[in-house]
């Protein structure tokens, strides 16, 4: 408790005086991974070769008690490492990387996947238009522009159901309610200090900026296939995934 | 006293003396002994006085009275589940908190170790 109210006295601190004198911005990077030894040294690599002076990009990876050797790559790299015990699930890995970026002051912090699906270099344009648009929370989609990796026809069709299911329920157009490709100012971290969905996060998460009057918006991204691992969501899973989101979406509307 | 109700009463008197030696070991909570005690309880009074279920059945209107026990200990047991799972939902939550603080701790030390 105590950390957690000096890191919101610093950023006030920081927000009012720095910002005025164009300081660095300085954005943490939360790459969880889970068994990704294949891809997260390139990804790590990726994110210093995106920072520059202006905006500074630290990666934060949370590894998600990996079973391969990610733990001792990542201790080898040059990033925070921070060892999940257990394994949380992709919602709990990155709410630990968001807590770290709250409690250290960070002025942003951005998701990208620890597999190389989302390349670092679009991070400076989505904190462009994040602080440009007044948004509380910017999010990478891969069907603005239409360019780049599509993914599959079964999860085009996927998003385009939340997609109609979160436009009915918020009026919100959101085209890639999936992507994980976040980036949130600290309002929205301390939001998420206090509750982040365990399981496929990305579609219930806008219900919550949308029920707490966060106002989010969508950054054209290319994306990639991924480098390395497979995706949870297949055959059986899809279907729980549809069912479960589903039921996330409508009852964290009705929540508060 | 017939030989069923001899059975009954026996076996419900060694659940009662196994919930009561886990208490005492300290590996069953009280407040979960409670309900076990609870159940063990109304299973000797059934046993013991058997007209019981058949004047109870009888009150709310159940023509056979095993329906009725059945009925009972199914919701009974239901509304336990719910517990559980509310309670595994807590315990999940509490757990996830913890990992994070430790992830979070472990990476201080880290740091200092590393310079």
């Amino acid at each position: 408790m105590v950390n957690y109210f000096n890191a919101n006295k610093e950023s006030i601190f920081k927000n009012s005086i720095f910002s005025a004198m164009n300081q660095t911005i300085r954005v943490a990077v939360i790459i969880p991974a889970y068994n990704e030894e294949a891809s997260i040294a390139s990804v790590v690599t990726a994110v210093h070769a995106a920072s520059s002076d202006s905006i500074q990009l630290t990666p934060v990876v949370v590894n998600d008690c990996s079973k391969d050797s990610t733990k001792e790559i990542i201790w080898s790299l040059n990033c925070v490492a921070l060892n999940l015990p257990i394994n949380l699930g992709i919602g709990g890995a990155v709410q630990t990387g968001i807590k770290y970026a709250f409690d250290n002051g960070f002025d942003f912090c951005v998701q990208i996947d620890g597999d190389g699906q989302h390349p670092p270099q679009f991070i400076p344009v989505l904190e462009k238009e994040l602080v440009a648009n007044g948004w509380d929370v910017a999010i990478g989609s891969r069907y603005i522009e239409k360019e780049g990796f599509q993914s599959t026809f079964m999860r085009r069709t996927g998003i385009q159901y939340f997609q109609f299911l979160l436009k009915l329920i918020t009026g919100e157009n959101v085209t890639d309610s999936t992507s994980g490709m976040r980036m949130m100012n600290r309002k929205t971290m301390k939001l998420l200090y206090a509750y982040y969905p365990d399981e496929y996060p990305e579609p219930e998460a806008l219900i919550i900026y949308n029920r707490n009057g966060l106002k989010f918006g969508e950054v054209p991204v290319l994306m990639n296939e991924r480098m390395g691992g497979q995706s949870s969501i297949r055959g059986l899973g899809a279907v729980y995934y549809m069912f479960k989101v589903t039921i996330a979406i409508i009852f964290t509307y009705l929540r508060q | 006293m017939e030989r069923i109700q001899i059975i009954a009463i026996i076996g419900s008197l060694c659940f009662l003396g196994y919930v009561m030696w886990q208490i005492k070991k300290g590996k069953l909570r009280e407040e979960y002994a409670f309900i076990w005690i609870l159940s063990t309880f109304v299973l000797i009074v059934l046993s013991v006085w058997r007209n019981a279920l058949e004047i109870l059945a009888h009150s709310f209107g159940v023509i056979a009275p095993p329906n009725l026990l059945f009925a009972g200990a199914l919701f009974a047991v239901l509304i336990y589940l719910l517990h559980l799972s509310l309670t595994v939902s807590k315990l999940q939550y509490e757990n996830k908190t913890l990992a994070q603080e430790l992830a979070l701790l472990k990476q201080k030390i880290d740091k200092k170790e590393k310079v």
